[in-house]
């Protein structure tokens, strides 16, 4: 095959690619935009391989390597619980950085490049610079992530003294070891600054993530997506491949909407995250401004069924707490149960509902809720005045009234479910802790709230036997 | 040694409601106290004696076995002055009290030396609201209101085509939109009668109109929110414009249902006399203040009389009316007030003064007259508070999805051109190639992401994952690349397991994020 050939074949790559993310624009074509990904990546993979710059020898090698990683990801993509879905994201993403990592090292021992001129070998070296410092932060932050989200590291934020002074600090170590790795006479010469900014960056990743708590993953898991994306980019830079520039930027720049996205979802700047310790900035955990303690109202799961059945219309809100009591196939049943009986059940998913962009719509799709009557906050938020009964289900800031109410609260400001304004709200939690952000939820002890507490899923086997009967 | 709750029979005329009622007794009981019951007390609210001994109560048979044994009495009305006299010292008494109508009843009862909760002065604020017997009664009262004019007035509520002719339907117009006049106003829209409000408190409009009922405003700038939610009293120029307003709706309406109360004082005249002879014979009026004095001149407490073909009528006992249930919602409220002052379910009361409910309703401590309280701290619904507080929420958020500012914006421009120039001024014309190509990418995903639904986020991560292991292009194009020459040295090997490496991960990474995305689309369905 010609290099044109293999250009073209790269053009079509791409184009697939694009098409890929626009299909998921809609439920109905994403399963034809995941197709399109697929055979833009099968395009692009055998174009390269009978392309010009693989030789035959390099065949079974790469068909070897192919099939040992193949056959795990495929077992991994099958073997893997939708509500772990963070984690393996979060772990593919440290392969892509490691892979860049590598491909980075690769490239700066390959001496059989030539280059036009010095300015071409400079930019070409930066590129690997820059590349492998990427992928390096990318992989180590990705690992600290999945650590957190599968509860091998704890989920609270690490803050060391100083922090920002010791990123800066590494920071100044990098740049000034990329003077030196440029500088370097040979390529021996070059390796120690190049292994010695390869450490700081994983350090820079670990410490990163470390101070970033819990509930701000699903900013950290975009803003990593974003990273394995530059990380292509700047592979693809260093190749000098068009392909890799493209579908890196693609990637990129999708992470990085997800993060803003998320961000905006928290009414946070994206650095404050980013400078982790949510909480710890605004002092202690402050009951803000006085918010009347009052009394909560608990009710039973018996009561709750009752309350359901004569309800006509009923918002469920699920948060990070139905995942981790894998409840979501006992919530799939009670609407279906409340659905036959003809109350009008509809979910509200708030942005950053869960450890992942979207992730309590992957819970819930996986429970077979029909999606058309999962919304988003924002088509659904209106409609709560006209609600007899939500269901609150392990969320906690998510329905925070004082986002709205409380200038002074730490979160004020931040959107939130509006689920007070139904006639009744039922709020299932374990105990009274207040939420990852430290604040005290006023929505607790408003007069037309009721508490269920208890485990989610027992809980709720119980409200749908209740239903039941 | 648990307490003794005693539960008389009401002596009050005409008074038929209980203190307490079977189904609470055993929750009563479960709080650790014991509760007395005197004979035939719930006899009138269709509660009979078996019903209270099945759910643990003793039977007393006469009243003063019941004042003597009990160390807590729960009444509904307050004692009589035969009734003080019979209270063990030291015990606790809990019922309606009006300390500001009865200063010698206070006296009496401070004078045995014991502790008396008011219902009435239970403080209203939210925490509250479940002990708030006011507005439990209030709200039966609003309710009978409209049942007692219903069953005076000559014709249906709802209006009708039948065959013998069209009825009209009755128009009502209810004043005071407190408890006691939503009440109204829902239980008259449920019978389907055309229904109008006026309230002083420009705040509740909405919840009238969200009874499907009309709110008629005065026409005059003036706030009526007081303390506490109440209303308050209001200037004479307003006072002439409602009466002007009220006038109108006389000659309009069928039946009118007055609520104005203004705490610790009469109640306002609203319907004079001859708004009354402007109404329509037959017409009715239900006075709901009638036991501050009545809200119309002609009201005769207690009565239900007939001026100028109007039917009047002045019930002062509308929720006795409907015993049962506010019997029940009463010894709810009770009973909410006893786990307020039985923590620990014990069955031993703790009259703890700091806390601001029970501060509020204790009216005399231990003999000790404790009334009024400090005036709350907290008003029930601060209608002024809320659109300041929303007021810089709103202003912020505009300010942070609004546009950049102009010099935000240049200077973004401004770093942007001096990047651009650098790269201009300094790159090979190669790299700005592809350069290009980047720069036009990230505007391509930037429109294409925008447009992906947020329930298919995760799926759009792991898409993109999948597609980042395009990296493997990067690994395969080292493995065997083509030479250029035998002399140029190259470390073959440590390059291919670099990049076998390499190709193992990414294609992990493309096998499974490919494949779990099927797998997670698989499952999105209608």
């Amino acid at each position: 095959m010609s290099s044109n050939l293999v250009t073209v074949s790269y053009i079509a790559a791409i184009v697939l690619f694009i098409l890929s993310l626009g299909g998921l624009s809609a439920a109905e074509t994403s399963r034809r935009g995941n197709l399109y990904g697929m055979l833009g990546m099968a395009l692009a993979v055998l174009a390269t391989v009978v392309g010009p710059r693989v030789t035959l020898a390099g065949v079974p090698w790469i068909m070897a390597a192919m099939a040992v990683g193949g056959s795990i990801g495929l077992y991994a993509a099958r073997r893997v619980q939708m509500t772990q879905m963070p984690e393996l994201v979060a772990l593919m993403h440290a392969l892509v950085g490691l892979a860049a990592c590598l491909v980075g090292f690769a490239s700066d021992i390959d001496t059989s490049l030539s280059f036009a001129s010095e300015a071409e070998k400079t930019i070409h070296e930066v590129e690997i610079y820059v590349g492998i410092f990427i992928g390096a932060i990318t992989f180590s932050g990705s690992l600290i992530a999945f650590g957190k989200l599968s509860g091998r590291i704890g989920g609270k934020p690490v803050l060391l003294p100083g922090r920002h002074f010791i990123n800066l600090l590494g920071l100044l170590i990098v740049v000034g070891f990329g003077y030196a790795f440029l500088h370097a006479p040979t390529v021996a010469d070059g390796m120690l600054p190049l292994a010695v900014m390869t450490v700081v960056a994983l350090l820079f990743g670990v410490h990163m993530v470390m101070a970033i708590g819990g509930a701000d993953m699903p900013v950290v898991i975009s803003m990593l997506n974003s990273y394995s994306g530059w990380a292509a980019a700047a592979t693809g830079f260093m190749l000098s491949n068009d392909l890799l520039i493209v579908t890196g930027a693609l990637v990129g720049s999708s992470g990085a909407i997800l993060s803003y996205i998320m961000c905006r979802a928290m009414n946070r700047n994206f650095f404050s995250v980013i400078a982790g310790g949510f909480g710890a900035a605004s002092g202690s955990p402050a009951k803000a401004s006085g918010e009347p303690q009052g009394e909560v109202t608990p009710i039973s799961a018996q009561e709750t069924a009752d309350l359901l059945k004569t309800a006509k219309s009923v918002i469920i809100v699920p948060g990070y707490g139905m995942a981790v009591a894998q409840a979501q196939h006992a919530v799939s049943e009670i609407t279906q149960q409340l659905r036959a009986q003809g109350v009008n059940v509809r979910f509200g998913i708030h942005p950053v509902a869960g450890r992942m962009p979207g992730h309590m719509n992957v819970l819930l799709a996986e429970a077979k809720v029909p999606y058309d009557i999962v919304m988003e906050m924002d088509e659904i938020n209106d409609d709560f005045p006209e609600t007899d009964v939500t269901m609150v289900i392990g969320a906690n800031d998510i329905v925070n009234p004082a986002a709205q109410e409380d200038p002074t609260s730490p979160i004020a400001n931040m959107p939130v479910l509006e689920v007070w304004k139904a006639k009744t709200s039922i709020v299932m939690k374990r105990s009274m802790a207040s939420g990852y952000a430290g604040v005290d939820n006023p929505l607790f002890y408003k007069e037309n709230n009721r508490m269920l507490f208890g485990d989610a899923k027992a809980m709720l086997n119980e409200v749908l036997a209740g239903l039941k009967a | 040694m648990p307490l003794c709750i005693g539960i008389p029979k009401e002596t009050y005329a005409a008074e038929k409601r209980v203190a307490t009622v079977p189904d609470l007794v055993e929750k009563l009981i479960k709080l650790g106290f014991t509760v007395v019951v005197e004979r035939d007390a719930g006899a009138l609210a269709n509660f009979d004696d078996a019903s209270y001994v099945a759910a643990g109560a003793r039977i007393a048979a006469t009243a003063a076995e019941v004042w003597s044994s009990a160390d807590v009495i729960f009444k509904v009305r307050a004692p009589s002055m035969d009734e003080v006299p019979l209270l063990k010292e030291g015990a606790t008494l809990v019922s309606f009290i009006w300390p500001a109508q009865n200063p010698e009843l206070m006296q009496a009862l401070a004078a045995r030396k014991v502790t008396v909760l008011a219902m009435d002065s239970v403080p209203r604020m939210s925490r509250a609201q479940k002990m708030d017997a006011l507005s439990s009664m209030a709200n039966i009262a609003g309710y009978r209101a409209v049942i007692e004019a219903a069953h005076h007035f000559g014709r249906f509520f709802t209006g009708q085509i039948t065959a013998a002719g069209k009825v009209p339907p009755a128009k009502v117009f209810v004043i005071g939109a407190g408890v006691a006049g939503l009440a109204a106003l829902g239980a008259a829209v449920g019978l389907g009668a055309i229904v109008r409000a006026n309230d002083t408190r420009p705040e509740v409009a909405d919840q009238i109109k969200s009874l499907g009922a009309e709110f008629v405003p005065v026409e005059y700038e003036e706030e009526g929110s007081g303390v506490g939610g109440y209303a308050k009293v209001m200037s004479e120029g307003f006072q002439k414009a409602q009466k002007a307003t009220f006038a109108k709706q006389a000659k309009d309406v069928d039946i009118i249902i007055t609520t104005a109360l203004i705490p610790g004082k009469p109640a306002p005249k609203l319907i004079t006399t001859e708004m009354v002879q402007s109404m329509r014979a037959g017409s009715v009026i239900v006075d709901l203040a009638a036991e501050q004095g009545g809200n119309c001149e002609l009201t005769v407490p207690g009565e239900v009389v007939v001026r100028h073909g109007v039917t009047i009528i002045g019930y002062t006992d509308l929720p006795s009316r409907l015993a049962k249930q506010s019997s029940t919602l009463y010894a709810t409220n009770l009973l909410r007030l006893t786990e307020e002052l039985c923590k620990a379910k014990d069955g031993n009361l703790d009259v703890n003064m700091d806390d601001e409910v029970i501060r509020g309703a204790t009216v005399i401590k231990s003999g000790e007259i404790t009334w009024p309280p400090p005036p709350p701290k907290l008003s029930a619904a601060p209608a002024q508070a809320k659109p300041a507080a929303a007021v810089p929420v709103a202003a912020k958020k505009e300010e942070a999805s609004g546009p950049m500012s102009a010099n935000a914006l240049a200077g973004v421009f401004g770093v942007g051109a001096a990047l651009f120039w650098l790269i201009g001024a300094y790159a090979p014309t190669a790299f700005l190639g592809h350069f290009t190509v980047f720069v036009l990418a990230c505007f391509v995903g930037y429109m294409v992401v925008w447009n992906v639904k947020a329930a298919l986020h995760t799926p759009l991560m792991s898409v993109t994952n999948a597609v980042s292991s395009i990296i493997a292009i990067g690994a395969l194009v080292q493995i065997a690349p083509p030479l250029a020459g035998a002399e140029v040295l190259r470390p073959d090997d440590w390059i291919r397991w670099l990049a076998v490496l390499g190709i193992v991960l990414t294609s992990i990474n493309m096998f499974g994020g490919f494949a779990v995305t099927r797998r997670m689309l698989a499952m999105f369905r209608k």
